[in-house]
């Protein structure tokens, strides 16, 4: 397993960030959604980018995989802009095999007239072109990788429960092959006894390949699990950043402080705190 | 009237929903009861019953629900309320929902939205209503409520309209609330804030409350007794400050050991393998957590375990007597 590597364009100088953003900010009409806003991840690496609702948190995740354009500022992965619009079909397959994200809510995030097979089909026969055979191959290696036997793979979305049709959204953006994993909320919307069996399957995924996370979270303790550093943004700003275990353990920013003092853990008691 | 008597008392309840025609079981010989002004919490999964107790007890139960066994609230035999006498329970009992955005009319003001019980079954006019909702509003942390009265949903924030709702629950002086996962869509700084004006207002109007939730700390915070539910059953009720420490059920320590833990990483976490199962899917005769349980044992999937008292808790589980002491959660890592 890799090291956890310290962020920042100094730092992962010598892997070269598999995913940089540099003075990144977002303006909705009035409204500044996401302010300069500055990272790296190494390759392997995984980020924690915590936040509340309008922080900004989710803006960036979206602006990452072209689903936003940046007011200012520029993201690039592999070495490669994309902070414009892609200008082709190709381009935009090419951004795809750089990075992938897997959303919050299993429910909305599939096709429901598509098998499983059929869903990840579609994405490696557009990705790479491969023959029937071997596509057929992947398939069951993917679907054995994430845990879904062979019934849930020829299975329409409706029949899954929701931890099984996280499983296939994973499944899905792994097909593509990507660089960097987007996990925007991915295990929020599950039952504890399920999304500890996701966390422990991205744990698995981070250990059989050289992929990079990204994950967008309001959830420390998924945070502590799944990551090597932390960015904590409030109002769309930066507000402080680390590696995980610095920034959970030893806040620095009066709003991690905060944050950090939420969280129900064996004897906490909930504090009023001042009205906002 | 004897002091120890429970506020809620709930025996043998059972419930079916009809589902394409035939029964489908949702709660299967829950069991509990309530003390005046404790605080029980009610945690467990999706599809374990959890919300369906609540409703169960508030009487919002769907249309040709097949209700059996008995809830009584204060002596009174809740599911034969009619009348006047289920109007005043009505006054009695309160809830809050998740969503608030969905339990409130979005285009009606937010002071109608709050006096309209007060003023149409209770009589009182509209500004002595308005002056009580103010109030509360400013109990629950509110302080501009006499402005907010004349506002719509829409401009209000997920944490200031729940905070709405408490105050809207509490303006018929009810003597049990029922809080359905009122803090689960909120952000974590606006829960403790929620969470907080909840327990101190508990305190101060002598509030009895039912808790439901699906994280385990979150009721142990608030709440002096945790109940927890799996497949439409109680699996176990215990203080909660021992619920974490000292569980009773297999169950209950798997669930705790599941959650990552934010004061250490682990490699990997001590996940319970299958998936949660519901009421309708639970098997008869045999222990509903068996095929997920380390402990199972052969009986566990021949004989079904009924509730045993044990060390001042209650537990539903074969092998409890044999386990007590050794389902402690080991930490992580």
């Amino acid at each position: 397993m890799a090291d956890p590597q310290p962020m920042g364009p100094g730092a992962a100088a010598d892997a070269g960030p598999v995913l940089e953003v540099r003075g990144l900010s977002k303006r909705f009409g009035e409204q500044l959604a996401v302010a300069d806003v500055t990272f790296a991840v190494p390759p392997s690496g995984s980020l924690a980018i915590v936040g509340e609702s309008g922080s900004g948190k989710t803006t960036v995740a979206k602006m990452i995989v072209g689903l936003e354009t940046p007011t200012e500022g520029g993201i690039s992965a592999c070495g490669r802009d994309r902070s414009k619009p892609a200008r082709s079909s190709a381009e935009r397959r090419r951004r795809g095999r750089e990075v992938q994200i897997v959303f919050q809510d299993p429910y909305t995030s599939l096709d429901p007239r598509q098998t499983v097979a059929a869903t990840l089909d579609e994405i490696l026969r557009l990705h790479h072109g491969w023959p029937d055979e071997r596509r057929q191959e992947r398939i069951v290696e993917l679907t054995e990788f994430v845990g879904l036997d062979a019934r849930q793979t020829r299975a329409l979305p409706r029949t899954l429960s929701g931890g099984q049709r996280q499983r296939v959204a994973i499944a899905r953006a792994l097909a593509a092959e990507p660089r960097v994993l987007i996990l925007d909320e991915s295990v929020a919307a599950l039952d504890v006894s399920i999304q500890a069996q996701v966390l422990n399957l991205l744990a698995d995924i981070r250990d059989a390949t050289e992929i990079s996370y990204v994950l967008i979270s309001h959830d420390l303790a998924v945070v502590r699990q799944l990551t090597d550093d932390t960015l904590v943004m409030w109002q769309g700003r930066v507000v402080e950043r680390g590696p995980t275990a610095r920034v959970l353990d030893d806040p620095h920013d009066d709003y991690t402080k905060r944050l950090r003092a939420s969280v129900p853990r064996p004897g906490w008691k909930p504090q009023r705190q001042q009205a906002h | 009237m004897t002091d120890d008597r429970p506020l809620l008392e709930i025996e043998a309840l059972t419930v079916q929903l009809p589902v394409e025609g035939s029964p489908r079981a949702v709660l299967r010989d829950v069991a509990l009861s309530i003390q005046p002004g404790e605080a029980l919490g009610l945690v467990g999964e999706s599809g374990s019953g959890k919300s369906m107790t609540a409703r169960a007890v508030d009487r919002l139960l769907p249309a040709g629900a097949d209700v059996a066994g008995s809830i009584r609230f204060d002596g009174k035999d809740v599911l034969a309320l009619k009348g006047a006498d289920f109007r005043a329970y009505r006054d009695d009992v309160a809830m809050i929902f998740q969503d608030p955005r969905a339990h409130i009319n979005p285009v009606r003001r937010i002071g109608d939205f709050m006096t309209e019980a007060l003023r149409t079954n209770s009589g009182v006019s509209r500004s002595e209503a308005s002056g009580l909702a103010v109030a509360l509003l400013e109990d629950v942390g509110i302080p501009d409520g006499g402005r907010r009265l004349h506002q719509y949903p829409h401009e209000l924030s997920g944490g200031l309209l729940q905070r709405v709702m408490i105050a809207t629950a509490l303006l018929t002086e009810p003597r049990l609330l029922l809080a359905d996962e009122p803090t689960t869509a909120l952000d974590v700084t606006t829960q403790a804030e929620v969470m907080a004006i909840l327990d101190d207002l508990r305190r101060e109007f002598g509030l009895t409350l039912l808790f439901i939730t699906h994280d385990l700390e979150l009721a142990a915070a608030v709440c002096d007794r945790t109940a927890v539910m799996y497949a439409g059953q109680i699996v176990e009720i215990r203080a909660s400050t021992l619920l974490h420490g000292d569980p009773l059920h297999p169950y209950t320590a798997a669930l705790a050991a599941a959650r990552p833990d934010i004061d250490a990483t682990a490699h990997r976490l001590t996940a319970i393998a299958g998936q949660p199962l519901s009421a309708f899917e639970a098997p008869e005769g045999e222990c509903a957590f068996a095929p997920r349980c380390p402990h199972a044992r052969e009986r566990c999937r021949t004989e079904a375990p009924v509730l045993q008292t044990i060390d001042g808790g209650v537990v539903r589980c074969l092998r409890a007597e044999e386990l007590r002491g050794r389902l402690e959660v080991a930490a992580h890592g």
